[in-house]
């Protein structure tokens, strides 16, 4: 089947009437099935699997020789690792959040864009949780961390919020995961039933766990998912809050803020619709799924990121405003240095980026344009990468004891390893787009129902 | 003579095997006092069949013995364990140390087990024997015993060795043609040659800085980098406690900022010129001069405030104070010094004169520069350097390396093959003083036996042996040349008593020097030159030892090169040090490339700022820019001996500076000097703590929250705290290096301390008040503050730094991740953390040189200061097992026994006793940053400065 011609005129989330449940269904598993593999598609992987070597080599190089290939020192003991992690556990957030919270709200528009925002969060998630590991002095003790029965009695330090951050983050991972796969459940029956090759049978057939698609199995699939969907609903809020709070127990000045909490799960779902949108774009324009992921859902995708970006500037201005009132001489002077001090133009630049740039969201022409909001994403995702770095290096370098000031200057093994992680992040979306259902095809057959209904009535 | 082109069979064999063979045996040679023979043992050396008594595996010894520098004894206790000498402390019986030790002494065990240390007799280029270089000998001494000696040449560091002076003149004696020469880069000429002039002899100044109420020191720097450093600092600490109501007053008058600058309670930045000027002008107020050239005079204006403040306080002060002349004034300023602290009865209590200590007291420069022209003119056919490094650091305008080329036979013993050995025929490794057997004399004339700890691990050869090839062999060993010298010279008949008493005290009772009366002998008639002008708006070129290297002889070791420089903070690196204004004035900032030309040649040299600097000068630092016999430092720094001539020894003019493109990086360990109006270091005027004694805690916001979420810990045995005086603390680092040896801290090299990675447990923070007029210099030395609510504690995920129940915060290194989120919550960044592998595992000699008691850390675990808790575990050992507490005293940590003035006090809060609770009730204590609510353990007691005018509070500029 041919891809349609975008249709620029739909400015519903509804599907238009020339969709049928079968042609959903073609549409959807044939991108996975059928459709061989392009150029664009080829060079983009190549490039990006090349990146993820290179990271994964990186990482080899890091375990062999120590964190001290990077520019970490006393007292910015804490660099890219760090920033990279609550960058991408950021990330992760808006899949979750549009899976569970817009489902729980009853958003019918989610069904087309949740099912790849999953993979991005799980994607994301899973990235993140590889930095704090990287982080470590000696990773190959990581466990520690865990609370596991060892043979000398000894448990992790409770009053460590990193230790509640193994708990948050793996929680997080593992309800992630079974909800995107469990969402799955229905579609990969549809390719294992579709599927032409044994093999393909096979493997979407085991993971398809018998689906037939009884009115039992819809019945118990239903509340179950839904009961999933509660319980992420929670981690959305939790996850990032317990992030945060590495940074608010402390008593560095810039970190030690009850703000913390809000202020990050606001930025979470900021980064994390922000990378929804640099996602969606380039999928729906070269996969031709424009029927599906339409303007307006790019448009909702606008209207909750000019919402928690202002969130994000409160956060700022709270942040500043508390500093001059508490009259404590060591915040002032932190607040002060960000805004003057060695970090300042990244300070100033993420502002414009965060808080600036979304603005021309308020115009309804900028919201549904493609280029636009495709570039402002870029920005945003900028923009939040260098708040987590500006809070976790900048607060650093300047606090109690001028003698012991100091500066990080990122190192080129830094950069390897962040910029391999955003490449290891294209590398798996590319995969997935091409082993799995990128849209929910279970859901946009409902949709057709509901449409039709709609169009009827 | 041999010459052999094909390699000796002994030789490149890898030794590491026999070396460790020899370090196990090397407590039976000590025991058998057989150690001490150099080079290849002649006497058997066999493992024990009885243990001695006192030898227990993994308990250590402790062996008295001396440390030259300068080539002035300092009495040191060196900790051996099981054979392998492993820390120096300092000797508490000995004048010149007292317990305490400087930066050099803790750092030379370091030099001891240096793997590049030189391990062959070198024979150009070749390697070499013993046999061979004694068969080249005979054979060049064979012909030169016909000659009477003509054209044999000695040239050694300055000798303050009896034993050595005594093998010396018997050389002369056998060869009365014969020279010897000495040279030392830094030796103090002008002292002796002023003397010579005041008192018809060469005579030596011992101050006492424990009973002088004032002082007055003119560019001298007596707490930093000399022999007597130690003591003088100790004494002048004396009368430093505002505690005791009473404290002296200090007026330092200085061009290169120094530790006496920063102590000192009035200050004045002057150029060389003007510090003549200003000792003409106080000469002339007390009648010791009379005239002044009137140009000069007129020149500077701006010392008059200062210089009426000293008039006013010497006549008041008169018989309690004393002045102070540093070595690179002039000889005429040395002499008008000593003749007004004569006229100001200085010598009746603060100042005394000995006969020198140096067996032979003379002008080097005279003395290098007699042998010089003697080579140059051929007269010179055998030269026999003795230790020393002349081809790098002679006077440029003798051409040392030149001369060099016209001697036939040159011998060069030394440590390390360095620039002169490279330039002679014959190099042969030089025994550690930890290696051999010798004697040195301390400031005051205390002689000490020194004794081996190890037989030589290098194949070296001691001085004492080199010498004895030129005299009818009698003697076997160093020991018996060094045992008979003293036998000889013994009149009593215990002399085996004797012996064994000097060597377990580590000096010689009632060897110190007599005081000889200078008053009769002064002669006043002598001439003072007219003081010359400096021409206006010209520069003046300082040269200076090295805080950390000296003048060149510590160059390889890390530690002394890691060691941040006390006033910059810098490491690894010399500088073109001048004032902020200086560097307006010339446009140039902080590692800006700059060419220095003076009249004797140009130099191309980093621009370093440093607040406190006296304007129109530039300093430059001595030992850097070495080409060769040395491995961690031929890259770095430049080399200001080029510029250095004999005529223009410590200063010199500058024709123009100008830029040279190129930024030079400093790996510096402090980056910014100003305390932004935070209460760190408190201080105040003595006037204003007799008014307000607990100055330190009074105000408002000083206030120490008391509440906590978390419940007190209860301490039913020991509560382990610690007190630093910073009245006491005079920067000099010896902490921080004590604390290196003792805890196996290594050392990272230049790169990493550019990226802010050294590992220092304790270091000594530097902060700067107020402008270039009234710059104040405060010390902080910080240590972990082993805090009550440690913030560290709460956030280590696996629990690898905790609470131990004697109230000290452990950092357990098996357990630690490397989260690095403790040193993130430490308020004062005391922890350290190893980025990479920074401790060296692979070389056998380092691996002998860590302290047994002490893990030696992997990479990626947080380590920082325990308060040596290896220490108290010790002490609790011995108190448990004579089944009592560990006594108030007993527990000494490194940075306490190495701290010259006893700044720090530790002790157990819960022994009633304790020496520790004086200092803690102190009205001055105070815990920095507080208002945290850390509870810190490490205390600070607050500093006091006995100005004349109140001092700036911190915060005042930025």
């Amino acid at each position: 089947m041919n891809p349609l011609p975008p249709d620029n005129s739909n400015s519903s989330a509804e599907l238009p009437a020339h969709w049928s449940y079968t042609t959903i269904s073609d549409k959807i598993s044939d991108l996975v099935l059928r459709r061989r593999n392009r150029w664009p598609w080829l060079i983009a992987f190549g490039c990006a699997f090349t990146v993820m070597l290179v990271f994964f080599g990186a990482c080899i190089y890091l375990f062999k020789t120590g964190v001290g290939i990077w520019g970490v020192n006393i007292p910015v003991a804490w660099g890219f690792a760090i920033s990279n992690f609550v960058w991408w556990i950021g990330i992760g957030h808006a899949g979750t959040f549009i899976s569970a919270v817009l489902l729980l709200l009853r958003q019918r528009w989610r069904g087309s864009i949740n099912r790849f925002a999953e993979a991005m969060t799980l994607f994301a998630a899973g990235i993140a949780g590889i930095f704090p590991i990287l982080h470590l002095g000696r990773p190959w003790f990581f466990y520690w961390l865990i609370p596991y029965p060892d043979v000398m009695n000894l448990w992790p330090q409770w009053r460590s919020p990193l230790v509640w951050d193994i708990f948050a983050i793996s929680t997080y991972l593992i309800v992630s995961l079974l909800f995107w796969y469990m969402g799955l459940i229905p579609d990969l029956a549809t390719l294992r039933d579709r599927a032409k090759s044994r093999s393909k049978q096979l493997i979407y057939g085991l993971f398809a766990l018998g689906w037939r698609g009884e009115a039992r199995h819809w019945a118990r699939y239903e509340k179950a998912y839904l009961l999933i969907a509660g319980l992420a609903t929670a981690l959305v809020v939790s996850v990032h809050s317990v992030v945060s709070l590495d940074f608010a127990i402390g008593n560095t000045p810039g970190y030690h803020s009850t703000l913390f909490p809000p202020y990050f799960v606001a930025g979470a779902l900021f980064s994390g619709f922000a990378m929804v949108l640099t996602i969606a774009i380039p999928l729906r324009h070269f996969f031709a799924l424009h029927d599906f992921i339409t303007v307006r859902h790019l448009e909702n995708a606008a209207k909750i990121l000019l919402a928690t970006g202002w969130l994000v500037a409160y956060g700022y201005a709270a942040e500043i405003f508390m500093a001059y009132y508490s009259g404590e001489q060591f915040e002032m002077y932190e607040v002060h240095d960000r805004m003057t001090g060695a970090y300042s133009p990244l300070f100033w630049t993420l502002l414009v980026c965060n808080v600036l740039v979304p603005q021309i969201l308020w115009w309804r022409k900028a919201r549904r344009s493609v280029v636009v909001l495709f570039i402002m994403s870029l920005f945003v995702n900028l923009g939040m990468w260098l708040e987590r770095f500006v809070i976790v290096v900048s607060s650093l370098h300047r606090d109690f004891l001028p003698s012991s000031w100091g500066i990080f200057i990122p190192t080129r093994w830094d950069w390897i390893h962040f910029v391999g992680s955003i490449g290891m992040f294209i590398a798996l979306f590319l995969l997935f787009v091409r082993l799995l259902p990128a849209i929910s095809i279970f859901e946009m057959r409902e949709q057709v129902h509901e449409s039709s209904q709609a169009r009827k009535s | 003579m041999t010459t052999p082109l094909s390699l000796p069979a002994d030789f490149d064999k890898p030794d590491s095997l026999q070396r460790r063979h020899l370090l196990k045996l090397m407590a039976a040679s000590i025991a058998l006092g057989a150690a001490g023979c150099s080079g290849p043992s002649p006497e058997k050396i066999l493992p024990y069949v009885h243990s001695p008594e006192y030898a227990v595996p993994g308990e250590a010894i402790f062996y008295a013995t001396a440390l030259q520098l300068g080539s002035y004894a300092r009495g040191v206790l060196v900790k051996n364990v099981d054979g392998r000498p492993i820390k120096v402390e300092g000797n508490p019986l000995h004048p010149a140390s007292f317990g305490g030790t400087d930066i050099f002494a803790q750092a030379r065990i370091l030099d001891l087990w240096d793997p590049t240390r030189s391990q062959s007799i070198i024979h150009n280029t070749q390697p070499s024997s013993y046999a061979s270089i004694q068969d080249a000998l005979n054979v060049q001494l064979k012909s030169l015993e016909e000659a009477h000696g003509a054209g044999l040449r000695i040239l050694t560091r300055t000798i303050c060795s009896p034993v050595m002076a005594n093998q010396l003149h018997e050389i002369l004696n056998r060869y009365p043609q014969a020279r010897w020469h000495q040279y030392d880069p830094l030796h103090d000429d002008h002292t002796f040659d002023a003397t010579q002039r005041l008192f018809g002899k060469s005579l030596q100044p011992l101050f006492h800085f424990d009973v002088a109420e004032r002082i007055v020191t003119f560019d001298a720097d007596f707490l930093q980098g000399g022999p007597a450093s130690v003591r003088y600092a100790r004494d002048f600490s004396m009368l430093r406690n505002p505690d005791h109501g009473t404290m002296s007053r200090v007026f330092a008058i200085e061009s290169t900022p120094g530790l006496i600058g920063a102590a000192a309670d009035e200050r004045i930045a002057l150029t060389p010129f003007e510090i003549e000027l200003l000792i003409r002008r106080l000469a002339k107020r007390f009648d010791v001069l009379g005239e002044i050239n009137a140009a000069a005079d007129s020149s500077a204006t701006h010392i008059t405030g200062f210089e009426s403040k000293l008039v006013s306080e010497l006549t008041q002060y008169r018989g309690k104070c004393v002045l102070v002349p540093g070595s690179r004034l002039s000889v005429d300023a040395h002499a008008l010094v000593h003749e007004l602290n004569i006229k100001l009865a200085a010598t009746d209590h603060c100042l005394q004169f000995i006969e020198p200590v140096e067996a032979r007291a003379e002008n080097h420069i005279n003395s290098l520069s007699s042998l010089c022209t003697d080579m140059a003119t051929g007269k010179v056919n055998t030269l026999l350097i003795l230790d020393g490094n002349p081809v790098y650091d002679a006077p440029s305008d003798f051409n040392f390396a030149q001369c060099l080329k016209a001697v036939p036979f040159s011998l060069h013993l030394a440590m390390y093959r360095n620039e002169t050995s490279m330039r002679c025929n014959w190099h042969i490794p030089q025994t550690h003083e930890f290696e051999h057997w010798s004697d040195l004399r301390a400031f005051d004339g205390t002689t000490s036996i020194v004794q081996p700890l190890l037989a030589p691990l290098y194949n070296g050869c001691s001085p004492h042996r080199l010498l004895s090839w030129l005299l009818p062999p009698s003697l076997e060993s160093a020991y018996d040349i060094v045992r008979q010298f003293y036998q000889h010279n013994y009149t009593e008949s215990d002399f085996e008593h004797h012996w064994k008493t000097s060597l377990h005290n580590g000096m010689i009772a009632g060897s110190a020097a007599a005081p000889v009366n200078v008053t009769s002998l002064l002669n006043t008639s002598h001439k003072y030159s007219t003081l010359k002008i400096n021409p206006s708006n010209n520069l003046t070129l300082i040269f200076s030892a090295d805080d950390s290297v000296r003048d060149g002889e510590y160059a390889n070791n890390a530690w002394l090169q890691e060691l941040p420089r006390p006033l910059s903070k810098l490491t690894w690196d010399n500088a073109a040090i001048m004032n902020p204004l200086s560097a307006a004035n010339l446009h140039v900032d902080t590692g800006q490339l700059i060419e220095i030309t003076t009249a004797h040649g140009s130099i191309i040299a980093p621009v370093w700022i440093q607040p406190g600097h006296a304007e129109h000068c530039v300093t430059l630092h001595l030992g850097y820019g070495r080409t060769a016999g040395v491995n961690i430092a031929t890259t770095i720094g430049f080399n200001a001996y080029t510029l250095r001539r004999s005529d223009d020894m410590w200063n010199t003019g500058i024709i123009s500076i100008k830029h040279v493109e190129g930024i030079h990086v400093f790996a510096n360990t402090q980056e910014h000097a100003r305390m932004i109006g935070r209460d760190l270091v408190r201080s105040a005027t003595f006037a204003e703590f007799l008014k307000t004694p607990k100055f330190a805690t009074a105000k408002p916001e000083q206030r120490v929250p008391d509440e906590s979420l978390y419940k007190d810990y209860p301490y039913d045995g020991y509560r382990w705290a610690m007190t630093i005086n910073l009245n006491a603390c005079i920067g000099c680092n010896a902490c921080t290096i004590a604390c290196q040896a003792e805890n196996n801290i290594p050392s990272v090299g230049k790169q990493q301390v550019q990226l802010g990675r050294e590992m220092h447990w304790i270091r000594v923070d530097r902060y700067y008040t107020g402008d270039e007029k009234t710059l104040r210099t405060d010390f902080q030395p910080v240590p972990c503050m082993h805090c009550e609510r440690a913030p560290c504690e709460e956030v280590c995920p696996v629990g690898a730094t905790v609470h131990d129940s004697e109230g000290i915060n452990v950092q357990v290194y098996n357990r630690c991740v490397g989260t690095r989120f403790c040193s993130n919550n430490c308020p004062y960044k005391v922890r350290r953390f190893n980025f990479l592998q920074y401790a060296n595992n692979s070389v056998e000699s380092i691996k002998a040189l860590q302290n047994p008691d002490v893990t030696v850390r992997q990479r990626g675990v947080m380590e920082k200061c325990n308060y040596c808790l290896q220490r108290i575990t010790r002490a609790r050992i011995e108190a448990d097992r004579l089944g009592r507490r560990i006594h108030d005293g007993e527990v000494v940590t490194a940075c306490q026994a190495a701290c010259p003035t006893s700044a720090i006090s530790f002790g157990d809060l819960n022994d009633p006793q304790a020496q520790l609770h004086q200092s803690k009730s102190s009205p001055r204590n105070y815990s920095l940053l507080a208002e945290l609510n850390t509870r810190p353990r490490t205390t600070y007691l607050a500093r006091v400065i006995n100005s004349m005018t109140t001092p700036l509070q911190p915060g005042d500029s930025s």
